[in-house]
């Protein structure tokens, strides 16, 4: 669908030009072929669609990723408008924090049996954002029955609302349990993240400011400068706008419940690193080359696109 | 087929502009947008608005090409009304979809259905309601 726009450009170009020769060619009362043919030129030429020559990324560093910092899932909820409700059970989570705890074997199997017998990450404790990780072989995508659950050429992977029906089978399908399903109707959906009842959703990657050449709003929020309480000004604008209201049942008004000095809106761990993992000079694929990052459940082959270092 | 088409849209769009509230021409009133012109002629938009906005979800879904002029957010920032409010308060922005406003009075009145709303913001991004309604 989205590999061939050169030969597209050339044909649009072609007809702009083959209109161009043409006097004047009435093809619709009120409508000339060459300004149909001019228009379509125009609106062509301002976009592409996305390619495989990139593929989004995401690399967390759990070494740097705080147990009692919940930054990242804060800056997902009011990106998108997620609800935190009185009912948890049926509350959408695209991102969510997991601890995990060492199991001595050092080799995370998870079969727990310790090979060399050094009790080697004994009782060790990981924090972790668990979110969508953007396989390119996604399960999700497999068994969707109608092709609403889809890769899109450069790596993020998405529902197309418009076609979902709602059967959750990519739910039950992704080992991450990554999907979620939204089960009440939904008012003030924001403008660049449709959502709705019946459908199923899950971590876009911030499509709507990939798309504008901005990063994630998880990564933003683990990387703003912190320190300071001080985060006016910064022209983001997650700041104010629900950011401070949507919380885990504690009221926040100035964004420092805690007291601390601190905006617990903002991490400043930089825990989270994004950038395209095709591009040998980007940052991520720098650190990728430098040390081991690890696949969750690699077991499976799906190449995802979220890596984990010090895991 | 055609005409058995016309004359069906005639007979329901005579029947339904008994209850609906219409200018003095029996069409729906629609509230003006912003700019001095659409992105196409009113009678191009009136006929193939919907698969314009179609076609353009497509390519902003699957391939990501955002902002191009038939754009749903586009509709909406031109067209949605202000409450308006006392002295000289704008107001906040109404849904589109509500009685009266731009999408409702003409589907209403055609007797069209869109469930566009149910997911997509109803109002210009920038003035939104912070809480979801219970």
């Amino acid at each position: 669908m989205t590999t061939n726009p050169p030969a597209n450009s050339k044909r649009r170009k072609l007809l702009a030009a083959a209109a161009a020769s043409t006097t004047a060619a009435a093809v619709a009362p009120g409508l000339r072929l060459i300004e149909w043919a001019t228009a379509a030129a125009s609106n062509a030429t301002d976009a592409q669609p996305v390619t495989d020559e990139t593929r989004w990324g995401l690399l967390i560093d759990t070494d740097k990723c705080a147990v009692d910092c919940d930054a990242c899932v804060r800056a997902c909820n009011a990106e998108h408008g997620l609800a935190v409700t009185a009912r948890p059970e049926t509350d959408p989570q695209w991102i969510r924090k997991v601890t995990l705890t060492g199991d001595g074997d050092g080799d995370n199997s998870g079969d727990n049996s310790d090979d060399d017998g050094d009790n080697e990450n004994a009782g060790r404790i990981t924090s972790l954002p668990l979110l969508c990780q953007h396989c390119e072989h996604p399960p999700c995508v497999d068994v969707c029955p109608t092709g609403a659950s889809f890769r899109r050429a450069d790596g993020i992977v998405l529902v197309d609302k418009h076609t979902c029906i709602g059967c959750r089978y990519c739910v039950i399908a992704c080992p991450y349990q990554a999907r979620a399903f939204v089960h009440e109707n939904l008012f003030a959906q924001k403008p660049w993240s449709p959502r709705g009842k019946g459908t199923v959703e899950g971590c876009t990657l911030c499509v709507h400011r990939i798309d504008q050449a901005r990063t994630p709003a998880c990564v933003e929020a683990c990387n703003r400068g912190d320190g300071d309480g001080n985060n006016a000004g910064d022209g983001d604008d997650n700041n104010g706008d629900g950011n401070n209201t949507v919380a885990e049942g504690n009221t926040r008004i100035d964004g420092d419940s805690d007291h601390t000095g601190r905006n617990p809106d903002n991490c400043g761990a930089g825990a989270l690193l994004f950038g395209d993992m095709n591009d040998p000079q980007s940052a991520i694929a720098g650190r990728l080359r430098a040390a081991p990052a690890r696949q969750l459940r690699a077991d499976l082959n799906l190449n995802t696109g979220v890596r984990y270092q010090n895991l | 087929m055609r005409r058995a088409v016309l004359i069906s849209r005639a007979t329901v769009a005579a029947i339904l502009s008994i209850a609906v509230p219409a200018g003095a021409d029996g069409m729906p009133q629609l509230p003006r947008g912003k700019g001095a012109t659409c992105v196409e002629p009113l009678e191009v938009m009136r006929r193939n608005h919907m698969d314009f906005l179609n076609h353009e979800r497509d390519l902003t879904v699957r391939g990501g090409i955002r902002g191009r002029k038939h754009s749903l957010t586009g509709c909406i920032a031109c067209h949605a009304q202000r409450a308006g409010g006392r002295d000289g308060d704008p107001g906040a922005f109404i849904r589109i979809d509500a009685p009266g406003q731009f999408c409702h009075a003409c589907h209403e009145f055609t007797g069209v259905k869109m469930d566009c709303f149910e997911c997509h913001a109803a109002v210009p991004a920038g003035d939104l309601p912070e809480t979801h309604a219970p």
